[in-house]
């Protein structure tokens, strides 16, 4: 820690270190109030209702609080001719997050468990290969994989956005792998093999004991990132599968009728409940996870 | 037989990654890149005709709008996530007590969709009802925020969310940079008296080189891969006057029908890409390598 309260008696007296603290403490609180300034909107506007709205007081509390808004935005607001709210859409997201947040994970364990203990010529090719794929744009791949996921007869379902995150995921999960299991003296591997145990045995009985912190990064790494994607689900899916981020833009920008600001706040606090759950429950890891997927990349 | 599976393991394990990485990552790149060069509109051809997609590309002014709106962007952005959150965790650095809940306040947007952003402030910023009404509201009858509408402004919203929504990040990213400073020597600057400023502009900052670094090169990413806070914020509007090179390429590959354009604006948005992280990971992977 950078610690600069111990900064010898002679720089300034008592009243100065006192008015610095305080001013200190109160631009640390500014910043704060910018950061949660949308979040508190947002709130409170989803509880308000339409005409309370018009008067146009952003920053109020609600004088009458109502669930209407809420209700609408999980089963009523329109996404295009549909009117069924989130609750299909949010639905599909989790279809699509878990299996594949769990497919990139196990893939990416194995390949980061070749790659680092297992060093055979190529392998490093194969790492800066990956590696590579981190960073392209994804507009670059979007046409062939339109054309792809048809051929494959995959093209606006479900399975089809799985395969689309698990294959543009592996590059990270590889890497978070990599980058933990480099760090485990590879004599293990070595005297595990001279007493006979095989690849997998290896894998199973000595690294994935020890991989639970790297796991949970990647796989809260990876379902904020799934969870949150637009990009592939605006491109590949289709009005009965679209994830839950699309559905949202939908209600938003439908011109339909009269603008409901407190239907589209609530249902964009029900898209941004999950990753803000796993963000509040394991922060730590969150935090780790990107300063791992940027830092080392 | 079993031998040679317990010798060829590893490289079993890794060829489908191998193959699956060679195909949609790199192969696809040359799809791409082979379909840039043709006269492809509603529907791919391969017969090879020179950079027209290029030329049509950099004489159209939506491209031209597209493509200069991402400096814009690309430099507010990166340069006031940086400032900003230097002085964040410059600020947080200061022995607080509540470190923890502030730090955690500052980098929750980071963990929301860009849709989620966008939806939020487009309701903050709109000019009928949002922060406009509201401060009119409060007597100012004469205040106006309209950026949102304006054509020459828009832009700078897109500024103002992606820096609420990353900049918590890169105030981690400098705070983890700050601690990893050498104790020693601060130590020893201050018993030698320096001020507080002078250790941190002659010392520390100076140490923290490689965090500066990361974080320019993931801002950068992130703003040219900018999609769907556009989206939600503005649609690309008024007009196209917040058309990124992203949203430019997703008109033309799936509203316009036109891929030859969709193709070669991906191209350009790669090379943009590729011409700020590739020396970087070179540098990078060699230094592992040593």
């Amino acid at each position: 820690m950078t610690d600069m309260s111990y900064s010898p008696p002679r720089s300034g007296n008592r009243t100065v270190k006192i008015a610095l603290r305080w001013t200190l403490y109160i631009m640390l609180g500014l910043f704060a109030l910018f950061y949660l300034m949308p979040l508190f909107v947002m709130v409170t506007t989803s509880f308000k209702s339409l005409d309370e709205i018009r008067t146009g007081d952003l920053i109020s509390l609600p004088r009458e609080v109502t669930f209407e808004a809420w209700r609408t935005a999980w089963s009523g607001a329109c996404t295009g001719i549909q009117c069924e709210g989130v609750r299909p859409f949010f639905w599909n997201s989790v279809l699509i997050a878990i299996p594949a947040v769990l497919l990139s994970t196990l893939i990416g364990a194995l390949n980061g468990y070749v790659v680092a203990q297992w060093r055979f010529r190529g392998a490093n090719l194969f790492f800066a290969l990956m590696l590579f794929g981190c960073f392209i744009p994804f507009q670059v791949v979007l046409l062939p994989m339109a054309r792809m996921l048809g051929l494959m007869g995959l093209a606006g379902t479900i399975p089809g956005l799985i395969f689309v995150h698990v294959i543009y995921g592996l590059g990270f999960t590889t890497l978070f792998f990599r980058n933990y299991y480099v760090s485990i003296p590879s004599e293990l591997t070595k005297a595990a093999k001279v007493d006979g145990a095989g690849f997998f045995r290896i894998f199973w009985s000595i690294f994935l004991p020890l991989s639970l912190p790297i796991i949970v990064v990647t796989v809260i790494w990876q379902f904020t990132q799934i969870w949150n994607d637009f990009l592939f689900g605006v491109s590949f899916s289709q009005a009965g599968t679209q994830p839950v981020t699309v559905a949202l833009n939908n209600i938003v920008n439908s011109t339909t009728g009269v603008k409901a600001y407190n239907v589209d706040m609530a249902a964009a606090i029900i898209a941004a409940l999950p990753t803000l759950f796993v963000y509040v429950v394991a922060g730590k890891y969150f935090v780790r996870g990107l300063t791992a997927g940027s830092v080392k990349g | 037989m079993t031998k040679w599976l317990e010798e060829h393991m590893p490289k079993l394990v890794l060829a489908p990654s191998f193959i699956i990485v060679l195909i949609f990552v790199y192969g696809f790149i040359g799809w791409t890149a082979w379909v840039s060069l043709t006269r492809s509109r509603l529907l791919p051809k391969y017969e090879i005709d020179g950079f027209i997609q290029y030329d049509r590309l950099f004489s159209s002014p939506r491209w031209e709008t597209a493509f200069s709106n991402l400096f814009v962007f690309g430099f507010l952005f990166i340069v006031i996530a940086m400032i900003l959150g230097l002085t964040l965790a410059i600020l947080l650095d200061q022995n607080i007590r509540t470190e923890g809940a502030i730090r955690t306040i500052y980098l929750y947007p980071m963990a929301l969709s860009m849709i989620v952003t966008g939806t939020a402030w487009k309701w903050i910023l709109n000019p009928g009802l949002g922060l406009e009404a509201t401060v009119r509201g409060w007597g100012f009858e004469n205040f106006t925020f309209n950026w949102l509408v304006d054509p020459d402004m828009a832009i700078y919203t897109v500024v103002i969310a992606a820096i609420w929504q990353s900049s918590g990040f890169v105030m981690a990213l400098f705070l983890a940079g700050l601690r990893s400073v050498d104790q020693e020597i601060i130590r020893a600057a201050q018993i030698d008296g320096i001020p507080t400023w002078r250790v941190y502009t002659a010392i520390i900052i100076p140490a923290m080189a490689p965090i500066f670094l990361s974080a320019f090169i993931v801002l950068s990413h992130l703003a040219i891969k900018s999609f769907d806070l556009v989206i939600a914020l503005t649609g690309g509007g008024p007009g196209y006057a917040t058309d990124l090179p992203a949203t430019y390429m997703y008109t033309m590959a799936f509203s316009r029908g036109d891929i030859g354009q969709a193709a070669s604006s991906a191209m350009i948005m790669m090379m943009v890409v590729f011409a700020i992280v590739v020396p970087y990971l070179y540098s990078e992977l060699r230094v592992k390598d040593d």
